[in-house]
């Protein structure tokens, strides 16, 4: 498993800083694992799309197909001791926090089995034993709790940073730049991450911001835009991103990305952007066609190899969603768990008073 | 003839932005994408880019905007994707489009129309899906209506946006497809329905059914099943929360004696709550019963359906609670 450099296709933007190189260090298992992960969430992905329109899915299903090499590229830089928090668009979050496919179908279903036991659903998957604090349906909203996490960080002195993600949409909302100035007040361990995928909902990006340069709009938080569509590139900028977080404070990083779908599940994608941009995008950007042609190319794997993976992972797709569609739903009481941790014996009613539950 | 609420609540905007210049209409995703609702679809290609704004996602500055635009005399129709992201305002509709026309001794007033999707929705879980009702109408200064019909759709939009008020609109995103006859009067471009009068939608003399939104249709379901059982409900669609039509609900009560309050939300401090307040003042010696109050379980909405269908009130609820308060077996 002998290194390899790789020189990335696309330079880094920067604001207020210099960038990293271009020239990346890495290994053909690294690539292997970054094409078999990006594969694995693709068809994950797809098959919630599949689900959804079976209505095994109920309600917001967001769908993160096109944006995967983000997930990968983060955490190939970054361990589980470093905390992260997004937005609603959150499946492949978790499988990048160490979840599996199961939890995350299951939980689509709203089974027991699934990562937030069917209490969360699509929006809102955690997996704190890797430090994973959401999953936030309300737009924004998880970019000061992620800046809460660094300041955590900071405050234990452990060395770590906190990952805030948000997407373009997001990024004009005020809250962002509250959070940002008390991050660089502080000097806090965070890196903020616009995920642009240059449309909010069906508002594209020059129509909702008047300076779309996302990696800039911190003013005095230095930025950096990387290519978001390449597991190389993110691994780069995330390295680069942590050690200027631990050693400077707050860093905003753009990744620029493309989603294939369209925002959720009730909007076809297809009426504010043409279809030529959308296939566009998939043959000339694609991060699952980048892994593939580098494992080709470089590593010098067959495709038959390729199609012999492919077929495993599809196949581990497949079995979590006979699991999920198999699995228990929530047992009734689970109704009433959880909404405190000390209920201090609080009566909760179901819909009328004969039904009174006390909270333990 | 029948109408969608969708198509109630878009003719209503439609209709009001011919009749007055000064309304317009802005929020995320009401112009180009045709409403994230369909709510305002047509009003761009009608109205044009002047008059239906696409704005950012960005809750507390539109609405900001919106009552700064009310306060110097134009009048905005505010829509939010949903209340549930109202909460990212809620400072400005409470603290800035509530208290000014107080704070600057009647100097400025705040014609606005806050208006969107309320209550509960299906499968998206503790932030999507919640009603906010009971926290409006605990705030003076605002005016909240929660429309049920294309009736009211129509008569309570048009009102709203007339009234010279901050007025809170809460719709249901699940009634958005339905299908309701339209009364002859409420073609009419100047169809108004007053605010603070309930409307009893079916007279009854044994127990009173109150409620609002969604739950009024579940009420009438439920009145059918109890005549069956020789029970004559009577249904009360409150309409407007606030002001809260006091009068109407003690004569009702008055006349039945037993009197069951149903609501999508929770239960502490609820509008169901607010009501048995108001019968215990209004029409104490009359009840032959507690008052009783259906609503939402004391829980944030569980994703998972079968959860989610414990914490919502259902036809049944109200039957047998119906029953309980004519001290009738449930069976």
């Amino acid at each position: 498993d002998a290194p390899i450099t790789i020189e990335l296709p696309r330079p880094y933007d920067t604001h207020l800083c210099e960038p990293p190189s271009t020239t990346v260090t890495t290994t053909p298992a690294e690539i292997e694992k970054f094409f078999k992960t990006t594969y694995l969430m693709r068809r994950m992905e797809i098959a919630c799309d599949v689900l959804y329109k079976g209505k095994f899915i109920r309600g917001f299903c967001h769908l993160y197909d096109g944006q995967e090499a983000i997930i990968v590229g983060i955490e190939a830089a970054l361990t589980w001791n470093d905390s992260i928090v997004t937005s609603y668009r959150d499946h492949c979050t978790h499988l990048g926090r160490g979840g599996n496919v199961k939890e995350v179908i299951a939980e689509l279903l709203g089974k027991a089995p699934g990562c937030s036991k069917g209490n969360g659903g699509s929006m809102h998957m955690y997996r704190k034993e890797t430090n994973f604090y959401g999953g936030n349906g309300i737009v924004g909203a998880q970019v000061p709790l992620g800046a809460g996490l660094a300041f955590g960080h900071k405050y234990r002195n452990d060395n770590c940073v906190a990952i805030t993600m948000y997407g373009d949409g997001a990024a004009n909302q005020g809250q962002i730049f509250e959070a940002m100035n008390m991050a660089a007040l502080w000097d806090l361990p965070c890196i903020f991450v616009c995920e642009n995928n240059h449309y909010g909902m069906g508002t594209a990006e020059w129509r909702s911001a008047k300076s779309p340069e996302y990696y800039k709009r911190g003013d005095y938080i230095p930025g950096i835009k990387i290519d978001g569509m390449d597991c190389l590139s993110v691994k780069q900028g995330f390295a680069f991103a942590k050690e200027f977080a631990l050693k400077n404070g707050p860093i905003i990083v753009e990744a620029d990305t493309y989603r294939y779908h369209g925002h959720s599940m009730s909007d076809p994608g297809s009426t504010y952007r043409t279809r030529d941009e959308i296939s566009g995008v998939r043959q000339e950007r694609d991060p699952v066609d980048r892994m593939r042609k580098l494992l080709i190319d470089v590593v010098g794997t067959s495709p038959d190899q390729i199609k012999a993976w492919e077929k495993e992972l599809r196949k581990e797709v497949d079995d979590a969603v006979e699991f999920a569609k198999n699995a228990p739903l929530p047992p009734d009481a689970q109704l009433y768990e959880n909404i405190y941790v000390d209920g201090k014996g609080i009566e909760a009613r179901g819909v009328e008073i004969s039904n009174v539950n006390v909270l333990g | 003839p029948v109408m969608t609420i969708r198509d109630a609540l878009n003719s209503a905007m439609d209709e009001e932005m011919v009749r007055d210049p000064n309304v317009f209409v802005l929020g995320e995703e009401v112009g180009e994408y045709q409403g994230a609702y369909k709510v305002t679809k047509g009003l761009l290609q009608k109205f044009g880019p002047e008059r239906v704004l696409d704005t950012p996602i960005t809750e507390a500055g539109f609405t900001g905007i919106a009552v700064g635009a009310a306060f110097g005399g134009v009048k905005p129709v505010c829509e939010f994707m949903t209340f549930n992201f109202a909460m990212q305002a809620i400072d400005h509709i409470i603290n800035s489009a509530a208290k000014t026309h107080y704070m600057s001794a009647g100097q400025i007033s705040c014609p606005v129309v806050f208006r969107g999707p309320n209550g509960a929705a299906a499968g998206v879980g503790a932030q999507h899906s919640q009603c906010f009702a009971a926290w409006y109408s605990s705030c003076p200064g605002l005016k909240v209506v929660s429309p049920w019909s294309a009736d009211d759709c129509r008569g309570l939009l048009k009102a709203a946006i007339r009234d010279p008020d901050p007025v809170v609109f809460l719709e249901n995103e699940l009634l958005y497809g339905e299908e309701f006859a339209l009364s002859p009067e409420a073609m009419s471009a100047d169809f108004l329905i007053p605010f603070g009068q309930a409307k009893i939608e079916k007279e009854g003399t044994d127990v009173t059914i109150v409620a609002h939104s969604k739950m009024v249709g579940y009420s009438l379901k439920a009145a059918e099943e109890l005549a069956k059982s020789g029970i004559n409900a009577e249904v009360i669609n409150l309409r407007s929360i606030r002001p809260l039509d006091r009068t109407t609900l003690a004569a009702s009560a008055r006349k039945t004696g037993r009197v069951v309050s149903v609501e999508e939300g929770w239960p502490q401090c609820g509008v169901g709550a607010e009501i048995a307040a108001v019968l215990m003042e209004d029409a104490f010696d009359y009840l032959d019963a507690p008052v009783e109050r259906i609503t939402g379980a004391d829980v944030p909405t569980p994703y998972a359906a079968n959860l989610e269908n414990m914490a919502f009130p259902k036809v049944d609820d109200i039957i047998r609670v119906a029953k309980r308060t004519m001290y009738r077996a449930t069976a």
